[in-house]
């Protein structure tokens, strides 16, 4: 267990508590000692009053040089546990009055003034009061008589009094323990709302909600903290749109170039057909150019098309128009249209229903067994598989397959895993829409190799899918 | 039907005094079933209107319809366009949906109003609103720009071709006469006006009372289109066909719908 705690809450306690409970025991503490200093002093001047006034009292009637009957008299009126001396004399020897110190007795045999000692003994607290007592001439000069008087008290009363003060100011400041746990309770409180209102707001904006916002209470620091984290929410929030705006803009402006290209694209589509039925007896340059630009023109056609075809991606404008179709029987019409079946083999367990868009599962089978063909070797094979929740379409091919640094990159919009190989027929974008077609379909498509070494594809098309049409 | 020979002729500007002919001769001259059956062969020559706004595109395609042997005249505009289609009378119009003016849409759904003259409409690929809403404003089929003239060449043929005229004379269903001579249809001896595509989609839905046509067999069939047609043109027909034929069209008699299948004719 850790000494001090790690939740600022209980921090916030265990400082306040300690602060409290110290600061109320010393007051406490501090207290009861002038108290019972102020109480001692009160009762040894009390008491010594007493003697001084028992002892002024009698001293008119005693005979100098005084003998013992003297001295039990002077003895006998200042009370009990009192000795006095003179000379060799001594009244009241015995009890209580065995505990007069030495120091006592020199101190008072060598000054004329009244000398005070506290001294523990036997337990108890103990006051030794000694006295000179002198002799006043008739001309008012003052002579040491030397008699001495020594009273002894017992400070036990006085000792359970100061006890009491002691015990109460550890009360006291007890007392002040619940108190103290009370507040730091609601000071915590106070300190850790503004605390939690900021974290959950810096939640909301860490998951993206970018109005999330807290409101300052009072002018202190976590007010303070608040305003900033509002103008840091504020200003991510402007900077977050202007990226968005940007985003919006590009895709715009792709769909834009794309959109604009295909009106000079319908008028060349449209010519190099004319061109196409009288190249024959064009001569041989003028043909070959001929044919060039009518090559050429296809694939411009083809690749402002794909273009386009991944703009609607991009803006989340494709749209699918699903119907029922039995999808070995697409593979099979896809092949033939393209004059592939001779080249790719198929394996299907018979019809194949699914709804899909009959257009774009045409296109990923098409961009799936074409780069099959380009970039792989035969034999070129397509499985077609069932099971109740999905339908499996798998194309392999016998070529060397794909390499460690080629496989992250296969979907990449005009990625060319050959760089000598910059010119293929097709547009480098066949593969990322055939990803996007089967991710519109809520389906998945997956690039790997089979374990005979060729390149394998595995597309999977939910039977019932949430389609974004 | 002496005048289908006549088709194999050259790109002509002929064809237009001789639609005027033809006119005068039959009752029914402007009516394309007629026009239709007058060509047997493949090379016929079809008066066709090009409306497209863009001037180069539209010099291109005229250039290499003209090369597939069709009439074609053109027009920049909705206005243009309407006029010309009025003055002219062209077996067909090819109509870009984007134009200045009284957009795509409107000059084919005025074209629609004035006769069964086929229309194939140039749109965008993707472009669904584009599709449906000339679908629905009549179109009889569609081609993605950028349109090659060899694939339009093919549609305008396919929607001008009739089915070829049988023997049987005559098939009575019910209040509806089909004459497969003829080609024409009455229902309760009214003549019923059809578009080429219409009628086509009935004779071949006709011609086997109760059998089930898949909307992919009624797209190869009748609209001569590839595994990859748009089987909302055969759904756009459907419902143009019904409500020239049937008395109900939420209770359709002649023309059924199976339900994940197709349609299928009857039976009556």
């Amino acid at each position: 267990m850790r000494l001090w705690p790690r939740g600022l809450r209980a921090r916030l306690l265990v400082a306040f508590v300690l602060v409290t409970v110290l600061g109320a025991g010393a007051a406490s503490w501090s207290s009861a000692r002038s108290a019972s200093d102020a109480l001692v002093v009160t009762t040894q001047q009390r008491i010594t009053q007493t003697m001084t006034d028992q002892i002024r009292a009698v001293t008119p009637q005693l005979t100098y040089p005084p003998d013992q009957a003297t001295l039990d008299r002077l003895r006998a009126a200042v009370g009990v546990n009192t000795l006095v001396t003179y000379e060799n004399l001594r009244a009241g020897a015995g009890g209580d009055t065995g505990l007069v110190t030495a120091a006592l007795r020199t101190a008072v045999r060598g000054g004329e003034r009244l000398v005070t000692q506290r001294i523990t003994a036997r337990d108890r607290p103990w006051l030794l009061i000694g006295t000179p007592i002198t002799v006043t001439a008739p001309d008012g000069t003052q002579t040491p008589s030397g008699i001495e008087v020594y009273s002894v008290h017992d400070l036990s009363g006085v000792e359970q009094r100061i006890d009491g003060l002691t015990r109460s100011a550890v009360v006291t400041a007890a007392l002040a323990l619940p108190l103290a746990v009370l507040l730091a309770l609601l000071a915590a409180g106070s300190v850790l709302r503004p605390v939690r209102m900021l974290r959950d707001t810096a939640r909301r904006l860490a998951a993206g909600d970018m109005d999330a916002r807290s409101a300052p209470h009072g002018a202190d620091e976590l007010a303070e903290l608040t305003v900033t984290v509002n103008e840091m929410a504020g200003s991510l929030q402007s900077s977050m749109a202007a990226l968005r705006q940007m985003q919006a803009d590009a895709r715009r402006f792709a769909a834009d170039v794309s959109h604009e290209l295909r009106t000079p694209l319908s008028t060349l589509t449209a010519v190099v057909e004319v061109l196409a039925t009288t190249a024959d007896g064009m001569a041989p340059d003028a043909r070959e150019s001929a044919r060039l630009a009518i090559t050429e023109t296809h694939r411009l056609v083809r690749l402002v098309e794909d273009l386009m075809e991944v703009s609607r991606f991009d803006t989340g404008t494709a749209r699918s128009h699903v119907e029922e179709v039995d999808v070995a029987g697409a593979v099979q019409d896809c092949l033939r249209a393209r004059g592939w079946l001779e080249r790719v083999e198929v394996a299907a367990p018979g019809e194949v229903r699914l709804r899909v868009d009959r257009r774009r599962l045409d296109v990923i089978v098409a961009n799936l067994v074409g780069n099959a063909l380009r970039h792989g070797a035969p034999p070129v094979l397509v499985r077609v598989a069932a099971s109740p929740g999905q339908v499996r379409l798998e194309v392999t091919d016998g070529g060397p397959g794909l390499s460690e640094q080629v496989l992250p990159h296969v979907f990449d919009r005009f990625y060319k895993a050959d760089i000598a190989r910059t010119r293929t027929p097709g547009s480098g974008l066949g593969l990322a829409i055939a990803l996007e077609n089967a991710r519109l379909h809520g389906g998945e498509l997956t690039a790997g190799n089979a374990s005979g070494g060729g390149a394998r594809f595995v597309l999977w098309l939910p039977r019932n899918p949430e389609v974004a049409s | 039907m002496g005048h289908g020979a006549d088709g194999a002729a050259a790109v002509s500007r002929r064809v237009r005094p001789r639609v005027a002919v033809v006119s005068q001769d039959l009752p029914q001259g402007r009516s394309p079933s007629v026009r239709a059956a007058r060509r047997g062969h493949n090379r016929r020559v079809a008066a066709i209107l090009l409306i497209e706004d863009d001037p180069l595109v539209q010099r291109g395609l005229q250039l290499a319809l003209r090369r597939h042997g069709h009439d074609v005249r053109t027009a920049d505009t909705g206005e243009d366009g309407l006029r010309e289609f009025r003055s002219s009378t062209p077996d067909l119009v090819v109509l870009d949906l984007m134009l200045p003016g009284i957009d795509g849409l409107e000059v084919c759904r005025q074209i629609r109003e004035t006769g069964e003259v086929p229309v194939i409409m140039l749109t965008a690929r993707g472009d669904d609103l584009d599709v449906v809403g000339g679908l629905e404003a009549g179109a009889d089929d569609y081609v993605v720009k950028p349109a090659q003239p060899s694939v339009l060449d093919a549609r305008i043929r396919a929607v001008l071709r009739r089915s070829d005229s049988s023997p049987d004379g005559v098939r009575v269903h019910r209040d509806l006469r089909i004459y497969t001579t003829s080609l024409t249809v009455s229902r309760r001896g009214e003549p019923v006006p059809l578009t080429p595509t219409e009628l086509r989609l009935l004779l071949t839905l006709s011609r086997a009372p109760g059998r089930v046509f898949s909307r992919q067999q009624l797209l190869e069939v009748v609209w001569e289109h590839d595994y990859l047609g748009d089987s909302r043109l055969v759904d756009n027909c459907v419902q143009r066909l019904r409500a020239k034929i049937e008395t109900s069209q939420a209770a359709p008699v002649y023309v059924q719908t199976v339900r994940g299948f197709g349609y299928r004719f009857g039976p009556v």
